[in-house]
């Protein structure tokens, strides 16, 4: 039993660490979150249990009007995310499916705060459509309509989806992968059915279990989501989790009790909502073969798969115009109503921001660089030793809650360490996050590496540390490479982590951007969503060149594309 | 030197033994076959000898390489030899890189290293093509260079899993000789799992025929 022993040891070795880094915040963040929504704070001398910050938080004004917005934006834009994402595949798989999941990095590198920066400026009364239809309608000065910001919270919506529905996308195009999709296109339309019906009678069923976890994931990031709500979303009442994060950041200490028993109800409003969702799906896998097994071709539903793409696509053209008026207005100097393109264009802008916000910068790219490099150890470490188990579901439980329920309470934990507000505390909040995604993004192509290549190294004599080097790490260098990607994308892009974690001691592009957004200066604004947008997008970049550079006399390794 | 396989059987988690417990005995030189119907297990054997047996599943009976016992020894540290119906050259290496993969350590020096490869791919007939990308090679020059890597490593006994399986018969009979030649010249214990009779009959060592448990 020589190799057995030290063997086991790791295995126990990372299974704690994992706990230790992912479950044991949320479960202290969760133990105190429900105290204090309990009125137990003993350091505020509150005991508890009381259910007064229930009522409290209740009596708050416009409470159920910002639970509604909630449930409504939430759920509406998971699902439509949803349908334009299948459609969209549906439309893709039938052509060039590579270069299209290639235009989507720049949709997944944007972090929500730019890319709803950025939509306010292409859809405000003073935006970019606005210019475009001023001759049209004669407008002499900016119409007076609620285009962002409005009460239904439709901007937000729009903004969540133009986020949501590249992830979803590519989500769905590496699924397919696993899909005999030709083969079962080809046999459905010999028995006369329409790609449509095919696509909803036999893909659809197939995919759903392997798309299950990202769009729960999709639809609890929609409810919760604080930066994009705060910039596109309705203001009085805003969403549950902006009105709870005002509470949280009130100067009135005791305002943490209604604010951690308003917490724990978005918490069981988002598990209501992953259980409707799974409650749902369960129902149409009930009702689905009933329909199919009437036999009706239903060519009718080729319809709406060909009328939904061309949303989808419009949708992310909007975006990418978000994308290019980031950058546009960050060099504008004059740009008056209604022009469509800047009068003069300047970098001022840039050399006064890189100086003002240089502090900001180099938080970031320390947060995401040691959150994304301790992440990627552990899920090396988890993926070499750890066998496929239903474990592995726990770790993704930090995407699946509200962060606003426990990152409050993990906050108290840290207090207690005497960690509070430090650099540390807000990386690993951020390897909350980061971890589950990279994990997201490795699992599939290790669990998939031929396990004959290890033992190949091993019969000539290299060790477990040789075979990791210089043989796995090598031949999975593009899925690393695209795990590292995502995991700086989603580090930059955290604002609720950064926020309490750090204490409002530490900020990064992203706190400063949704301070800015509410500023009047799109200049300056310009240039710090751009800057912020600029890290991932780099990093995304590097992804597709690095194993391209380092496999390029390596037919074997083309193909093998993020 | 010898490789013998004592009252050797393999048991999947709460299921029946694959096979009868066999035994055999290979001595330098020798070439054994174990042949049998594809499913029966001829490849998990082949990975439990070398140290790689699959999770879930259990061996016993003893496994003796040299007089020493390995059963418990790490795959690495065992020094037999694997060679796999697909090649395995790993995709990332040019084709010298992944016979200076095999090359023992103790070989010190670019320079020798270098040569020592070289060596070895003249020996296999692909002098001079080192900086080949591994996926541009013929299956037949794939063997080959598998061979050679593994041969490199200085083992004291090699395995062959259905290494001719996926060659076209013309080349079949060819690569078939250069293999075993190689392992004759070697003088150590080599063992071929197959279902081809005439894998059996050239290697011309001890055969055996496995066959299920439960048919």
């Amino acid at each position: 039993m020589r190799q057995a022993l030290p063997e086991k040891i790791l295995r126990a070795g990372v299974l704690a660490a994992g706990a230790i880094v992912l479950l044991a915040p949320i479960a202290a963040g969760l133990w105190h979150s429900m105290g204090a929504a309990l009125g137990h704070v003993p350091a505020l001398g509150s005991e508890g249990p009381s259910l007064g910050p229930l009522r409290d938080v209740a009596s708050q004004p416009g409470f159920s009007t910002a639970l509604r917005l909630t449930v409504v934006t939430g759920i509406s834009a998971t699902l439509l995310s949803l349908a334009l994402a299948i459609a969209l595949a549906a439309a893709i798989t039938q052509g060039p499916a590579r270069v299209v999941s290639r235009l989507l990095a720049p949709f997944l590198a944007m972090p929500h705060a730019a890319m709803a920066v950025g939509l306010a400026f292409v859809l405000a009364p003073s935006g970019w459509i606005a210019r475009a239809l001023a001759p049209v309608f004669g407008w002499a000065r900016p119409p007076d309509l609620a285009t962002v910001n409005d009460a239904f919270g439709a901007a937000l919506i729009l903004g969540l989806v133009i986020k949501e529905t590249p992830f979803l996308l590519l989500i769905i195009l590496t699924a397919l992968t696993q899909i005999p999709l030709r083969a079962h296109i080809s046999a459905g339309q010999s028995l006369g059915y329409g790609r449509g019906a095919i696509w909803a009678k036999v893909i659809v069923p197939q995919l759903w279990p392997l798309i299950r976890l990202p769009v729960s994931v999709v639809l609890i990031y929609n409810l919760s989501v604080i930066d994009m709500a705060l910039i596109l979303g309705p203001s009085n009442p805003p969403t549950a989790a902006v009105l709870i994060a005002r509470l949280f950041s009130s100067p009135d200490l005791a305002q943490i009790m209604p604010a951690s028993a308003g917490a724990i109800v978005l918490g069981l409003v988002a598990a209501a909502s992953i259980a409707a969702l799974a409650a749902g799906a369960r129902a149409l896998a009930y009702l689905g073969p009933i329909w199919l097994r009437r036999g009706g071709r239903e060519a009718w539903m080729d319809m709406p798969f060909r009328a939904i793409a061309p949303m989808g696509a419009a949708l992310l053209l909007l975006g990418a115009a978000a994308m290019v008026l980031l950058g546009l207005w960050s060099l504008a100097w004059r740009w008056p109503w209604p022009m469509l393109w800047p009068e003069t264009l300047t970098v001022a802008a840039w050399a006064s921001a890189l100086q003002d916000f240089g502090p900001a910068l180099h938080n970031t790219a320390l947060i995401a660089l040691a959150s994304t490099a301790f992440s990627l150890t552990l899920a090396v470490a988890w993926l070499e030793t750890q066998a496929k188990s239903g474990r592995e579901a726990l770790i993704y439980l930090p995407l699946l809650i509200p962060q606003i329920s426990f990152l409050f309470g993990m906050n108290t934990l840290l207090l207690q360490l005497g960690a509070q507000g430090s650099m540390g505390a807000v990386i690993w909040a951020h390897v909350l996050f980061v971890f589950p995604y990279m994990m997201m993004a490795l699992t599939g192509p290790w669990r998939r590496l031929d396990p004959r290549y290890g033992q190949a190294a091993a019969s000539l004599g290299a060790g477990r540390i040789r075979q990791l080097w210089a043989v796995k790490l090598p031949l999975l260098l593009t899925p690393i490479c695209a795990a590292v990607a995502i995991g700086l994308a989603v580090s930059v892009a955290q604002y609720l982590p950064t926020l309490f974690l750090g204490a409002g001691r530490i900020g990064t592009l992203t706190t400063e951007a949704v301070t800015l957004a509410s500023s009047s200066d799109r200049r300056i604004t310009g240039v710090v969503t751009s800057l912020q947008a600029a890290l991932p997008l780099a990093a995304y970049a590097g992804a597709f060149i690095i194993p391209k550079l380092a496999h390029r006399n390596r037919s074997a390794l083309q193909g093998a594309a993020a | 030197m010898s490789l013998i396989l004592k009252d050797v059987s393999i048991t999947p988690k709460g299921g029946p033994a694959l096979f009868a417990p066999l035994s055999l005995t290979i001595l330098a030189g020798q070439i054994g076959a174990v042949m049998g119907p594809s499913g029966v297990g001829k490849s998990t054997l082949l990975a439990a000898i070398a140290g790689h047996l699959p999770q879930g599943f259990a061996l016993t009976g003893q496994i003796i390489l040299n007089g020493a016992r390995v059963n418990d020894t790490a795959a690495q540290m065992r020094r037999i030899g694997l060679m796999f119906q697909d090649a395995l050259l790993f995709p990332h290496l040019s084709l010298a890189d992944n016979l200076a993969f095999g090359l023992p350590a103790q070989i010190k020096g670019a320079a020798a290293r270098a040569a020592a490869v070289a060596q070895a791919l003249a020996a296999a007939g692909l002098a001079g093509m080192g900086a080949r990308d591994p996926a541009t090679l013929s299956g037949g020059e794939r063997a080959r260079a598998a061979l050679m890597r593994s041969l490199l490593a200085e083992p004291l006994a090699i395995l062959l899993d259905e290494p001719f399986s996926k060659l076209d018969t013309a080349l079949r009979g060819e690569i078939r000789a250069f293999a075993f030649d190689h392992i004759r010249a070697r003088a150590i214990p080599a063992l071929i799992v197959t279902h081809d009779d005439s894998d059996a009959m050239a290697a011309n060592g001890p055969v055996l025929r496995l066959t299920g448990q439960s048919g």
